[in-house]
């Protein structure tokens, strides 16, 4: 019974730890650069001989691929759990829901590969006469495709928890399937369907190898997506992959960056789930 | 009466307007997930198509190389196996004792409210953010290095909420009739779960287990982070071994310049779907056996 409790308490300790140890190395770093520099700064040049920590650059890459993906994922992945959850024949569905489960389970470092071996050169290219491989739109479209099945499950759950009277009663009264799916299933599911494209936002945030095989490496406060970028994720494995030595404002930075990451997705991943249970509480 | 065929026209041009939206909205939901479909089918056979030249025999047996056609991926199969046993051997008895805690003997109090909405919070936490961890708390805190034993615990921690919400699941859906007789005939409540519920939901548990086993395989920024090495000369021998996995090989192949590496990280990742789609394969038949073995 007691070691059950700790197993349990287990997680409790993790995150304390999460929080502890991403605080103590990154304290020493901004001892040593301002906070204020920090955040409103406008370059990041880490490992150059002048050092500049300015974290906007790669905070915005990340804000902007991950929109970019959200904008790939989320219509797809709505019209997608839409029509399986009011329109799909049984056996449709039945194949689907699994097919995409495969999508979800494909290791992302193999989107990566995708993205610069098939999107950026097949897609991308010949469209936008890109000159290189590696751009933050080819990036953020293999993201949306990864995070396609996760908004298509969640809020299929979503709607699926709405309670069949409403369909009924819409249809009783008139309404067409379109109608009672547009009308009455999508808002009613609403506050789940906004709380899956929140949770994959997140996930598209903290997502690290295709930004880091794809992006292009580059900080780059830019907003054309045909150019190179690096978020902060990206950034935490270029130093990850050198050999920095520990103790050097380098790899104290790769913390404080960390920390931000962190925030960031507490943050969507909160009022995501705050937006679950004001959905539970309406139809239990 | 000029105002009936009026409004008769009107309702059939609604009605037509009705049947038009409805249909191209059917039309729009087909294609989005069409879309999805294709997209599993276009990169899997993109894959295949880059590594099924240079996917044999040799290429298993193999180490890494300089030259990309004598390339193998040896070293990182065997540091995945030696990885994934560990985070089994940590993540598994956690995890599913925590969801025992949790499902069975926790009181519905302020503290167990924290722990629940702590762990879904955990679930969110990029895995990148781990391997921060990992990197400070096992690998220099701990004085683990960049070890097998180092790379395990990082992903076991990774792991375990997922564990705990599935297995919670599958306990969840053991009806509490069965709980009842067992204490009715004099079973402690220890004993009721351990000889009653454990038993019958212990397939889909093993699910729940798998799968999250499965996501632990594919991963590879939490061992970079805590420093795992890229290329692997040797045959780990002991948890204390440096060692790298499929992952990160393909991932060290994808930026080298050269044409014959990219075949590499292809044929490397041939090797993982395969592993992968094993697992998920053995998920599913699981969750079947369950489903028509279930007596209630």
């Amino acid at each position: 019974m007691l070691i059950l409790f700790l197993c349990a308490l287990l997680s409790i300790v993790t995150t304390v730890g999460i929080v502890l140890i991403l605080l103590t190395e990154a304290v020493p770093f901004f001892n040593e650069v301002s906070i204020l520099k920090f955040l409103s700064g406008k370059e990041w040049a880490p490992l150059f001989s002048i050092k500049s920590f300015g974290v906007l650059p790669l905070l915005s890459a990340t804000a902007f691929i991950a929109g970019m993906a959200l904008l790939v994922a989320f219509p797809i992945g709505l019209l997608t759990a839409i029509y399986l959850s009011e329109y799909a024949p049984g056996p449709v569905r039945a194949t689907v829901k699994p097919t995409l489960e495969v999508l979800a389970g494909i290791p992302t470092v193999v989107y990566g590969f995708f993205a610069i071996t098939f999107i950026s050169p097949v897609i991308i290219r010949p469209l936008f006469q890109t000159e290189s491989i590696f751009n933050a739109i080819s990036a953020a479209t293999a993201m949306g495709v990864m995070l396609i099945p996760m908004v298509v499950s969640l809020s299929d759950d979503a709607m699926r928890a709405v309670p069949s009277n409403l369909r009924e009663g819409a249809h009783a009264l008139g309404a067409n399937r379109f109608q009672v799916s547009v009308r009455v299933v999508v808002p009613a599911a609403l506050s789940g369907i906004v709380a899956a494209g929140l949770l994959a936002l997140a996930r598209a945030v903290g997502e690290t190898m295709i930004v880091t095989i794809a992006a292009g490496g580059i900080p780059n406060l830019s907003y054309n997506p045909f150019d190179a970028m690096q978020t902060m994720t990206a950034f935490i494995m270029e130093v990850a992959m050198g050999d920095t030595p520990r103790g050097t404002v380098e790899y104290e930075s790769i913390f404080a960056v960390g920390l931000m990451l962190f925030v960031s997705t507490l943050v969507i991943n909160l009022l995501a789930q705050a937006l679950l249970a004001k959905f539970r509480e309406v139809y239990e | 009466m000029t105002s009936i065929p009026f409004r008769g026209r009107k309702a059939s041009r609604n009605r037509q307007f009705r049947k038009a939206t409805s249909g191209g909205f059917v039309a729009l939901g087909i294609m989005a997930t069409a879309f999805g479909v294709f997209a599993v089918g276009l990169l899997l056979y993109s894959v295949a198509n880059d590594g099924i030249g240079v996917f044999d025999w040799d290429f298993l047996t193999s180490f890494p190389s300089r030259i990309p056609e004598e390339a193998g991926i040896k070293s990182a199969l065997m540091g995945t196996l030696w990885v994934m046993g560990f985070t089994t051997l940590f993540a598994v008895p956690v995890g599913i004792g925590a969801a025992i805690y949790l499902e069975e003997f926790a009181g519905k109090n302020l503290f167990t409210k924290i722990i629940e909405s702590n762990i879904n919070n955990l679930a969110g936490v990029p895995s990148v953010v781990y391997g921060l961890l990992g990197l400070a708390f096992f690998v220099y805190w701990a004085n683990l290095g960049p070890s097998i034993i180092a790379g395990s615990l990082t992903l076991a921690l990774l792991i375990l909420p997922i564990i705990i919400v599935a297995a919670r699941e599958g306990l969840r859906a053991v009806p509490p009739s069965i709980r009842e007789a067992a204490i009715a005939l004099g079973a402690t409540k220890w004993q009721s779960v351990r000889f009653q519920v454990l038993p019958v939901a212990m397939p889909s548990v093993l699910t729940g287990v798998i799968l999250a086993l499965a996501r632990a395989i594919g991963e590879t920024a939490p061992l970079i982070a805590i420093g795992a090495f890229t290329s692997v000369f040797f045959i780990p021998t002991s948890p204390t071994d440096a060692f790298t996995v499929i992952p990160i090989q393909v991932y060290s192949w994808i930026t080298r310049p050269l044409p014959g590496y990219q075949e590499d990280a292809a044929a490397g990742m041939i090797v993982l779907l395969i592993v992968l789609l094993s697992m998920s394969s053995i998920a599913v038949a699981l969750r079947h056996v369950f489903a028509r073995r279930r007596m209630w």
